[in-house]
């Protein structure tokens, strides 16, 4: 086995130095009726290159590399530079626990130190934290870290914020005593209605969650809902699910929002059927000692030499126990790392651009749908990289049966977690569609209706 | 400062009487065993607190403990130097260190405090 | 003389590019977006050239130490060899391209993958069903407790109290607090393990659960579990086994079979996923049959060719987007193929005999506060020692050894809780006792010497109460300063 460096003289000169027999021995403490299953159901071990082999077939049984795909729903498909993958390849990368000695971990502490400064200056925040697990994890953290400091009962969750999100926050919530209401958009903007939110608030209110670019892809009025919420002396969280469009649109800092949250799968991590993903959280200073999560700070050391470790620990699970922030422990690091890796090698030319040829393509696709008949967009503006259309005279899973058949996988319909938006589609273009793809997406639906 | 006029917990909290107010903080003791101190979490004046309630958080690198209401009453000032100079409570934790100052609501509590003597007899 | 490579934005000069990328060229569009929603750049956002960006993190990695450059014998954390062929598999675009929302008729391969997993977890545990959505360790506990709590919710009472043993780890309380529980902490016997007699006095109606750690965090294997698991059974709670420390069990005993109702296991410990610098994880949670109507969706139902279920009646709730690590999952079941039937007993052997050479060599040289039999890993304390156990620790590093879990258990003073794992060889092993006895003869001679360590690594000593009282947590332009 090749794992597992012991010869069998080795192993024979330890049990002598231990003084038994069998290796088998030092397992007594197990009741005997129990010990050492045959585990039959579990096949044989397989050989590097059988198990390439299997791996290779397991892969090939997936089809979807024959589509041209438009799936987004939080989940992104960009360019990732090759220096990237090479990068955070590194075995110095890939193979190190959570940084509890600092004088051999400075390369993580130092990246991830890079990471939260670049998190900061891309949600104009003054604090970011190292990682949560994703955006949905995230969004409940944020929810429970806007509780805590509001010290109030109550807190808002905008309808547009992605159904997931707001399913994982359901869960977390279910045992503590928090109330949760949603708060309802306007169904010509894709919106959050204003008006009703403004109802809604009140003094027992600690906060608002949003999404922006929402679930539909619209942007959100931010500095409303941030003004709103202050005058009630609460909070407002923008969620954040496509990180992309933070390099597009004005810093959610300077709208006067508290706290952003979110997921940063765009920047650099594959798609991956869905994870690992990486949730970001940032913050105004004055939320500092409530942050769940890791956070490294610049200190120096005894040769008064620059360096990083993880700091401000007493807020986390090991020190506080069931007084913590939150329960987690092991985070996102790698993927925090991998997409630091990712925004250095882009630069800032690089993500602008990027960025923009994300709504450029987005820009070209709405203009060539609206010549359609029998289409339209369900929200005509203020979108990013994503976008919602109705469909007049089919059934929205005809279509994408339709698409399917011409090798597309058209979107996202939006029956699976809107039941009013039956005859609608959720439609991602990234900088990755060529404009012949965009073109073949419209002209296979122009097919059909 | 004169230790003899302090009056301790035996959650290692001190207490001085200025009128009707008690001043408090941590004690000699507590800051020497909790080490550095990096933040306070101080409470919030206006507040009416019981005696035993945790009233405020020191914080060192790797620990973080309770500070606890010596005495019941309302919170009438707090020592705002600690948010920018924890460090106050390792130097002088029973002067300069105070946390907190109490109007007393209710004044029988105090005679349950230990003197000076009785508090270094608990902690030797 | 900086030890550390300048930082990103320091080096950051404009003009300089470290991306190509074409974009097709479009026509001109309508303008969707109001003006004043857009941004013009982003504030002393880095610009670099790729060669510099890959000298700034080749340089960053070479600060690092990892299971790949030396021994890493961090207890409870199972530090064991990452196989670099699921680093390969891990990659393979058919499974990073992959969309969450793709149909599920284009993804069988990735569903197979998942299915396939939890059919070795549920052998390997006896657990009778897997939910693969926690993200880590703690987000497993998370769910497992609200799968206690949903269960006997539906039982008529949810109860308020979970029973910890003082060994426990950090999270165990915080998830217990966080699924709506108070925890109260019991201690564990003079050998280390739970008495039943304890839990017996601690049980009454409003207990929930017990959550237990086994082989628990001094390596011993807890051999009441079958008799607590009763007691808890006749009380109508629940047992929660906490599998950090499934490596050494892996092959060689089912939690399931012991009476477990619920656990957890760590991907990226005991099957080998990197632990990546602290994540990604993946922390799979087990159940018994009565807790599996409540698990939280995506629920991968056991026939092939079939779908995720989504719609499940008494779920908790999701509580991780899409389906979870995902490729944390590919690199575990490639990790347990390798492995196979008889892999599975050989890697728990080998990282409990490779545990016990290790304490066989140092009880001469350090205290060992239980005699009790241990698994894959051992705790010593710092009884008679001229340094402290953090001076020993530092000093380790100047032989090139990441140092062992420290002060931890909080029962053991001035634990070292050392765990080396099945993937380190003999030599290696003696390498490191001879270093902990060079150490300790340099405590003997000059203690100072060694409570100034470390002398050879990139840093000495970090002011962390500096840290924390000043916190700087991002980098700012020079002038603002």
């Amino acid at each position: 086995m090749r794992f597992l460096p012991l010869t069998d003289a080795d192993r024979e000169s330890m049990r002598r130095c231990l003084g038994i027999k069998d290796t088998a021995d030092l397992f007594a403490d197990i009741p005997e009726r129990f010990r050492f299953p045959t585990l039959s159901e579990i096949p044989e071990a397989l050989g590097e290159n059988r198990l390439l082999e299997r791996f290779r077939e397991l892969a090939a049984s997936n089809r979807h590399d024959e589509y041209l795909p438009f799936l987004g729903a939080g989940a992104y498909r960009h360019f990732i530079p090759e220096v990237v993958a090479h990068l955070s390849a590194k075995g110095e990368f890939l193979t190190p626990y959570t940084p509890y000695q600092p004088e051999v971990s400075q390369g993580s502490l130092q990246a991830i130190f890079e990471y939260q400064t670049m998190i900061t200056q891309l949600t104009g925040m003054d604090i970011s934290n190292a990682s949560l697990y994703d955006g949905g994890t995230a969004a409940a953290e944020a929810l429970l870290l806007m509780q805590r400091k509001s010290r109030r009962p109550r807190i808002l969750v905008a309808e547009s914020l992605h159904p997931e999100y707001r399913e994982i926050i359901q869960s977390y919530i279910q045992n503590l005593d928090i109330q949760v209401e949603t708060v309802s958009m306007d169904p010509s903007t894709g919106r959050v209605d204003l008006e009703k939110l403004k109802a809604t608030l009140n003094s027992e209110t600690g906060g608002f969650i949003f999404q922006s670019p929402n679930f539909f892809g619209v942007i959100e009025e931010s500095s409303a809902i941030a003004k709103l919420t202050h005058s009630v002396d609460a909070y407002s969280a923008q969620i954040v699910a496509e990180a992309m469009s933070l390099a597009f649109l004005k810093p959610p800092g300077e709208h006067g929002v508290d706290l952003v949250a979110g997921e940063a799968q765009s920047f650099g991590l594959p798609l991956g059927f869905g994870g690992p993903y990486l949730g970001f959280m940032a913050t105004k200073a004055e939320f500092l000692r409530q942050l769940p999560g890791r956070i490294v700070g610049e200190t120096v050391d005894v040769e008064n030499r620059r360096g990083y470790v993880l700091t401000l620990s007493t807020r986390e699970q090991h020190i506080k126990r069931e007084r913590a922030t939150s329960n987690i422990c092991t985070n996102q690091a790698w993927c925090a790392v991998r997409s630091a890796m990712y925004m250095a090698t882009m630069g800032h030319d690089g993500l602008i651009s990027i960025a923009r040829a994300n709504h450029t393509n987005t820009a070209y696709f709405a203009d060539r749908v609206r010549t359609l008949p029998n289409i339209e967009l369900a929200f005509p503006r203020n979108f990013f990289n994503e976008v919602v259309v109705r469909v007049k005279n089919r059934q929205v899973d005809d279509l994408l049966s339709h698409l399917e058949s011409h090798r597309i996988l058209g979107g996202i319909p939006l029956h699976w977690f809107y039941p009013e938006f039956a005859d609608c589609l959720l439609i991602n273009i990234t900088e990755m569609h060529r404009k012949s793809e965009i073109d073949r997406l419209i002209n296979a639906m122009g097919g059909m209706l | 400062m004169n230790a003899a006029a302090l009056k301790f917990t035996k959650d290692h909290e001190w207490v001085r009487l200025e009128g009707d107010v008690a001043v408090m903080g941590i004690s000699e003791h507590a800051q020497h065993e909790l080490g550095d101190v990096v933040y306070v979490e101080l409470p919030t004046v206006g507040d009416s607190i019981s005696r035993g309630d945790a009233l405020a958080n020191v914080e060192s690198v790797k620990a973080v403990s309770d500070v606890y209401a010596p005495v019941s009453g309302e919170i009438v000032a707090v020592n705002q130097e600690l948010e920018d100079h924890p460090e106050q409570i390792n130097k002088d934790a029973e002067g300069n260190g105070w946390i907190a100052k109490i109007k007393i609501s209710d004044p029988a509590e105090l005679d349950e405090l230990m003197s000076v003597e009785e508090y270094r007899k608990m902690i030797s | 003389m900086n030890a550390l490579p300048e930082l990103l934005f320091d080096k950051s000069r404009p003009g300089k590019t470290g991306y190509s990328f074409e974009s097709d060229p479009i026509p001109e569009t309508e303008q969707y977006v109001d003006p004043e929603l857009q941004r013009a750049g982003i504030a002393d956002f880095p610009s670099l050239s790729e060669v510099e960006i890959v000298r700034h993190y080749t340089n960053l990695s070479h600060l690092n130490h990892s299971v790949d450059s030396g021994f890493y014998p961090l207890g409870s954390c199972t530090m064991k060899y990452n196989p670099k062929v699921n680093e390969t598999i891990a990659a393979m675009p058919s499974f990073t391209n992959a969309h969450p929302y793709t149909p599920h008729h284009l993804v069988q391969g990735n569903i197979g993958i998942m299915r396939d997993l939890e059919a070795r977890l549920c052998a390997i545990t006896g657990m009778k069903a897997f939910s693969l959505s926690p993200a880590a360790g703690a987000h497993g506990e998370l769910t497992g407790m609200m799968l206690i709590r949903n269960c006997l919710s539906h039982r008529g009472n949810p109860r308020r109290i979970v029973l910890v043993p003082d060994s426990a780890h950090g999270t165990n309380p915080a998830s217990a607090h966080f699924a709506g529980y108070n925890v109260k902490e019991i201690p564990s016997g003079p050998d280390g393990v739970l008495e039943p007699h304890t839990l017996r006095e601690h049980l009454d109606k409003d207990v929930a659960a017990l959550m237990l750690t086994n082989p628990n965090t001094l390596g011993i294997f807890e051999r009441h579990i079958c008799e607590l698991a009763t007691a808890l059974h006749e009380n109508g709670s629940m047992l929660y086994m906490d599998g950090a420390n499934m490596n050494a069990l892996m092959g060689i005993a089912r939690p399931g079979d012991l009476g477990v109702d619920v656990l957890h296991l760590n991907l990226h410990k005991t099957f080998a996923t990197p632990h990546g610098g602290g994540g990604p994880g993946s922390g799979p949670v087990g159940v018994a049959d009565h807790l599996a109507p409540f698990l939280p969706p995506p629920v991968i139902p056991k026939q092939d060719g079939s779908g995720p279920r989504y719609h499940i009646p008494d779920t908790i709730g999701r509580i991780k987007n899409f389906y979870g690590n995902f490729l944390v999952m590919v690199r575990a079941l490639a990790y347990l193929m390798s492995l196979g039937r008889s892999g599975l007993r050989n890697v728990a052997e080998d990282a409990v005999l490779n545990a016990n050479y290790i304490r066989c060599r140092l009880s001469e040289l350090l205290d060992l506060p239980y005699q009790s039999r241990t698994l894959h890993e051992v705790v010593f304390s710092d009884k008679g020692l001229p340094v402290s156990t953090l001076d020993i620790a530092k000093r380790l590093l100047d032989y090139g050894i990441h140092p062992f879990t420290i002060y931890f258990p909080l029962i053991v003073h001035g634990a070292m809780m050392i765990e080396p794992t099945e993937t380190e060889s003999l030599e290696t092993l003696d390498l490191f006792v001879t270093a902990m006895k060079e150490i300790l003869t340099e405590a003997e001679s000059d203690a100072d010497m060694v409570r100034n360590a470390p002398y050879n690594t990139p840093l000495r000593r970090l002011d962390e109460v500096q840290a924390a009282r000043h916190p700087v947590l991002r980098w700012q332009p020079r002038e603002q300063e």
